[in-house]
């Protein structure tokens, strides 16, 4: 297949990652908050469906990467002076310790993709509903601890103080990287490794795949990105991190699976369409100018008209909005010809 | 005596058989369903909630009492049958991964229906929560609704099995879980056999309900979730392909978190949620295919 047939699959996520970004600065502070959380969806998304879209193997426990990467990042970069106040039970090691805002995201990176790499090892021995169970099982384990236990962070309470760094440009550089790995990682042989895995796990085997070890490979990159995500999340907005639980949960696979969980387009296009539609609801709780057009809705539609638009686009469009197809660029003639015809013999 | 050990006393006991009793009731309907559609039902702790708020509001309003369980029946067999037709049917020849997905969409849609309508606060069933009051047997007090609420779960069971094995759709409905094509082909109605499900779901949706709000008192929008997922991981625990493996995980995991719940430390009963978990993974690191199946191959021979 041609290098250049190839280029949209990468350069139509890029741009519409590029264009939300461009559309948020043009916005006024108040609205930019939305554009902001969008981009960090797309992250969150575009992250889930290294994992899921490549293996064809539902997760639930990609929100505790993401909740483990808001808690690095946030532990890390609480101003050192402000730590004992927020955090009274915290413990010597993550008092002492303050890292800048690169590093932090990064860190929270490893984080993510070290915590999924331990979960996965003996985690992507399973498949199926075992394997989606054990996976929420993860979750809840992660949201509980890091709910409740004093020594490592705020518990129940967000992390304020951590230093609101992520702008336009952290978010969407963020979301490029992620969406740059993950079309990285598909266009790796790991990756059509995995995918064949995906299509026909019996032949897969047969050609001498490990199934376990492709899985596991592709747990561990996406839960290095949900890291980030996680990084950027927090800085963002100060997080209760053991909060990032089942609603997100649920949100982000329905925005994975509604774009259509097969393609990267499908992961960025369904982030962008679910939380446009959801920004919009919510921005119009206190009146949104509609070319020209007032329009107020009361609170709660936003969330109404999410789990509507999930449901029939489900219902109507099972594969998603895209598909599950990347975009490409149309065949020379002559060639998809000859291809047809050796098909035919 | 020898129940003592570990803080185990008899009325801990007691909490865990009824939260047993009623999760494995919430097993059977998600199991049911599962059966004969291959649909993972996230949105029944929806109808759960659903059930509970009719029975708030027919105290709040003065119904006696068997009036608001009648109307808490209404309510949730209405909503699954509407839920059968508007999504399951719809959905039926999709993927697993896209039928579940579309269940957390009405599970997602349902509770911010009630937010809405109900407010984030709650009611209370009030009227029935003089079932709460204790019974003296033997010297040892235990709560009335535990005891009924086995009764309950071991009664529905027993009719269940009946029907399973001596009705004709009992005989229809275990035909299409183990073969759902095969018994179409030999005159199997798939339509009434789901809706058979479904119904028989829904069921025993209320029944839990109505013992659950009374457990646990206040009705809130997301009440039913956390049971939910407690539930199917032990359906999954269990064994999801077989309605007695399923029944047993669930009364597991609802013995287990209802004994671990009076058992813990009150500084550890915080993280009860982390050892349920935990052991469920190591449960199902160990036996894939359930805990209460026979052994077999987890890999399908082409």
């Amino acid at each position: 297949m041609s290098v250049v047939r190839r280029i949209p699959e990468l350069l139509v996520p890029a741009v519409l990652i590029l264009g939300t970004a461009l559309l948020g600065l043009e916005v006024s502070s108040y609205l930019q908050a939305y554009f902001l959380d969008t981009l960090v969806k797309v992250a969150i998304v575009v992250a889930l469906y290294v994992f899921i879209g490549n293996s064809g193997v539902l997760s639930f426990g990609h929100i505790s990467f993401v909740a483990l990467g808001a808690w690095t990042a946030g532990v890390l970069t609480v101003p050192r002076d402000q730590k004992l106040a927020i955090m009274p039970g915290l413990s010597h090691f993550l008092v002492v310790h303050n890292v800048g805002n690169i590093a932090s995201l990064a860190l929270a990176a490893a984080v993510g993709g070290a915590f999924a790499l331990v979960v996965g090892l003996p985690l992507m021995r399973l498949s199926g509903l075992a394997a989606g169970i054990a996976t929420f099982g993860v979750l809840e384990i992660t949201n509980n601890v890091l709910t409740y236990d004093q020594s490592i962070g705020p518990g129940l309470n967000a992390f304020s103080s951590v230093p609101s760094t992520t702008g336009i440009w952290q978010a969407a550089i963020a979301a490029l990287i992620s969406a740059a790995v993950a079309y990285l990682y598909q266009r790796t042989r790991f990756g059509r490794m995995l995918r064949a895995t995906r299509e026909d796990p019996a032949a897969a085997a047969a050609a001498g795949i490990s199934i376990y070890r492709q899985r596991l490979l592709a747990f561990t990159v996406s839960g290095a990105l949900a890291g980030l995500a996680g990084g950027i999340y927090v800085h963002l907005q100060p997080l209760q991190a053991g909060g990032l639980s089942l609603n997100l949960t649920f949100i982000t696979l329905a925005m994975l699976v509604v774009g259509g969980s097969g393609s990267l387009l499908g992961a960025v296009v369904g982030a962008l369409a679910l939380n446009g539609l959801f920004s919009f609801f919510s921005a119009a709780t206190n009146t949104v100018d509609v070319f020209g057009w007032n329009l107020t809705v009361p609170s709660g539609t936003a969330e109404l008209a999410l789990g509507l638009l999930m449901a029939i686009v489900l219902i109507l469009r099972p594969s998603g909005l895209t598909g599950g197809r990347e975009l490409s660029l149309p065949r020379r003639r002559a060639v998809a010809d000859l291809e047809k015809a050796r098909a035919t013999t | 005596m020898t129940l003592a050990f570990l803080n185990l006393t008899w009325p801990t006991f007691a909490n865990g058989l009824a939260l047993g009793g009623v999760y494995a009731l919430m097993a059977v309907g998600i199991g049911l369903v599962f059966g004969v559609l291959r649909l993972v039902n996230f949105a029944y702790g929806q109808l759960i909630m659903a059930g509970a708020f009719a029975l708030a509001y027919g105290s709040q309003w003065g119904f006696p009492n068997w009036a608001s369980i009648l109307f808490c029946f209404g309510v949730v067999l209405g909503l699954s049958i509407l839920m059968d037709w508007l999504v399951f049917r719809p959905l039926r020849t999709h993927s697993p991964a896209v039928m579940l997905v579309a269940t957390f969409a009405v599970a997602f849609l349902l509770q911010n229906i009630a937010l809405l309508a109900f407010g984030p606060l709650g009611k209370s069933a009030g009227s029935l929560a003089i079932l709460n009051a204790p019974w003296d047997v033997g010297g040892v007090f235990i709560k009335k609704i535990a005891v009924i609420s086995v009764a309950t779960a071991a009664g529905c069971l027993v009719i269940l099995q009946l029907l399973l094995t001596r009705t004709p759709l009992g005989l229809h409905m275990r035909a299409a879980s183990m073969d759902f094509r095969t018994a179409r082909l030999l005159g199997v109605r798939a339509n009434r056999v789901i809706s058979g499900a479904v119904i028989i779901s829904g069921l025993f949706a209320a029944v839990s309900a109505v013992m659950l709000s009374v457990q646990e008192l206040t009705v809130v929008p997301a009440f039913g979730t956390q049971d939910t997922i407690l539930v199917l991981a032990g359906v999954v625990l269990g064994g999801l392909n077989r309605p007695v493996p399923a029944t047993l995980g669930g009364f597991a995991i609802g013995f287990a978190n209802g004994i671990l719940g009076g058992v813990l430390p009150s500084n550890q009963s915080q993280y009860l949620p982390s050892f349920l978990f935990a052991a469920v993974i190591v449960v199902l690191l160990v036996r894939p295919d359930g805990l209460f199946t026979r052994a077999r191959g987890s890999v399908e021979r082409v």
